[in-house]
């Protein structure tokens, strides 16, 4: 209770770190609701999973870090070990849909723009952009409880229970690779990829480290199919020693590269989520017939995402 | 002996490329790493706790889902259907660009519709079959199946170019903290001010692409009667 009385910390601070209890309450909400579910088939395991992750988000700031780092590798074993599972099915019907949507209309828009336009708006005054997304979901359920006395706080919760069941543990990966990105740098891998780099890539030249910056993530995405891992690795060794240390932009260059590589997922049969389930989805005969209808926009922005760095961070 | 630091970063993309458990990969690829580089088990696991609340930032997904689920509920896929509907006249390529333009739109938002399962097959694919056998044709076998596939993919490219849109997005998220560890300070909204460009040209390319694609399809498939 310190930290909330302490005058010394921001106010912003304060409120992130209330909006990072509340994220972490509704993973323990979930692990509550799992653990009593006798639809789950694996009720103890999807527990550990969501009330690990929960008590870490919560309160980890208070935890010394070697538990916090006991809890993530408890979620971790669960995720590997396949013990995190849904459990009954709450989702609503068509015909629920169909009659709020009767009810509601095309006003359900106006809770849907809320988060994002008070994330923009805390965000352009200098506020935290995240404790905006936070009021941005506030007043998206006020105004939804509005529209429906029906839309209680229970109902959102469960409802938030039953996506964070359908994301599954997926949905810790970019945060398990920023973590393991920042070990590959505390390591010092970076430095030996740079090394290895150096003596291919001619030095000195902003313009060629941009080029095979952006066509690496595009590559590696390729290879991995999946962009958030293959960024890590880049930006450590390539991006930053050949890129960035010769002046270009770091957050125009890092940022742009991310999608470049999101032209790779456009183009592999590795990104599976987005290329080839959909095939099964949609009754398709061709395997690569989602693919194919990607080829030339992902080639397109490839180039075009290129010169844009090139010529923008001339300009800067 | 350097060398092997790189053990880490040959675990996570050969494991990706196997298909193996990702979680599996990238905890393997982190104790290999500690471990070659000399980090011993307490320290690994602090290092790993400390790196995991310094970016729990990547989880402000969890708190927007708290009003995704009830979204549907409440009926938002029958809205985006409703407003994709009020185009009159429009060929299959046209309700593809159309959702294109709303995906993007919402995506920059951080709102989807459902994605394949939920929104493409049940609502896109048989409006965009109704406005070929609203004449009375037969539709084409291969024209559907490459009205499927662009619909994927008009999926794919809104989402992927237009999340980046999102203030407090997972992916600047990640660069914010790549950013981070390297020393540099990267602000949320300068992250999503960069992607504008990239988001406009993305969808504008993909709406061009696929109304052309499709009318020459229709063209090849129906004795040119448009």
């Amino acid at each position: 209770m310190a930290f909330f009385t302490d005058p010394e910390i921001t106010v912003m601070t304060k409120l992130l770190e209330i909006v990072y209890i509340s994220i972490g309450l509704i993973c323990i909400y979930t692990a509550f609701k799992n653990l009593n579910d006798k639809q789950n088939p694996s009720p103890i395991g999807t527990a550990v999973f969501w009330g690990s992750i929960g008590v870490v988000i919560a309160f980890g700031r208070w935890i010394p870090d070697m538990i916090n780092g006991l809890l993530v590798m408890a979620m971790s074993a669960m995720a590997i070990f396949r013990l995190v599972k849904g459990g009954s099915d709450n989702s609503p019907s068509a015909e629920e849909t169909h009659a709020n949507f009767e009810k509601t209309g095309l006003k359900i828009f106006i809770p849907a723009l809320s988060i994002g336009v008070f994330s923009l708006i805390f965000a352009l005054i200098g506020w935290n952009a995240l404790v905006g997304t936070g009021f941005g979901v506030i007043v998206a359920i006020v105004i939804m409880f509005l529209f429906s006395r029906k839309n209680t706080p229970k109902v959102f919760l469960d409802d938030a229970a039953r996506f964070l069941s359908i994301v599954g543990p997926t949905s810790m990966l970019p945060l398990l690779l920023a973590v393991l990105g920042s070990i590959f740098t505390l390591a010092g891998v970076g430095d030996i990829i740079a090394d290895i780099a150096g003596r291919f890539i001619p030095q000195g030249n902003v313009n060629i480290g941009i080029i095979v910056y952006a066509l690496g993530m595009v590559l590696f995405t390729m290879i991995m199919g999946n962009a958030y891992a293959a960024i890590t690795v880049m930006t450590v060794g390539i991006g930053a020693p050949f890129a960035l240390n010769y002046g270009a932009d770091p957050v125009l260059t890092v940022m742009v590269a991310l999608t470049c590589g999101y032209c790779g997922t456009l183009l592999t049969p590795m990104a599976a989520n987005f290329n080839i389930v959909p095939v099964a989805i949609l009754d398709m005969k061709d395997k690569m017939g989602v693919i194919k209808n990607q080829v030339l926009p992902a080639i397109f922005m490839i180039v075009f995402q290129i010169m844009y760095m090139i010529i923008l961070n001339k300009a800067v | 002996m350097e060398y092997l630091k790189l053990l880490g970063i040959v675990i996570v993309v050969a494991g990706f490329a196997l298909k193996l458990d990702s979680i599996l990969i990238i905890i393997l690829a982190a104790v290999t790493t500690a471990a070659v580089g000399g980090i011993d088990a307490i320290g690994f696991l602090e290092a790993f706790g400390k790196g995991f609340v310094a970016n729990r930032n990547i989880t402000i997904f969890i708190l927007v889902m708290l009003v995704t689920g009830t979204m549907e509920r409440n009926g938002l896929r029958e809205a985006s259907s409703a407003l994709i509907g009020k185009v009159k006249g429009a060929t299959a390529g046209i309700v593809i660009a159309v959702y294109g333009i709303i995906r993007g739109i919402f995506g920059a938002f951080n709102v989807g519709f459902g994605g394949v399962a939920g929104f493409i097959r049940p609502v896109l694919i048989p409006m965009a079959i109704g406005t070929v056998e609203k004449n009375g044709t037969e539709i084409n076998e291969k024209h559907l199946e490459d009205i499927k596939g662009m619909s994927a993919g008009m999926e794919n490219i809104a989402w992927f170019f237009c999340q980046v849109l999102f203030v407090g997005g997972s992916g600047a998220l990640l660069v914010q903290s790549t950013l981070a560890t390297l020393g540099y300070d990267a602000p949320l909204i300068r992250l999503a001010a960069v992607e504008i460009p990239v988001a406009l040209a993305g969808v504008g390319f993909g709406i061009v692409y696929y109304i052309i694609k499709e009318r020459r399809l229709r063209q090849k498939y129906y004795n040119k009667e448009n």
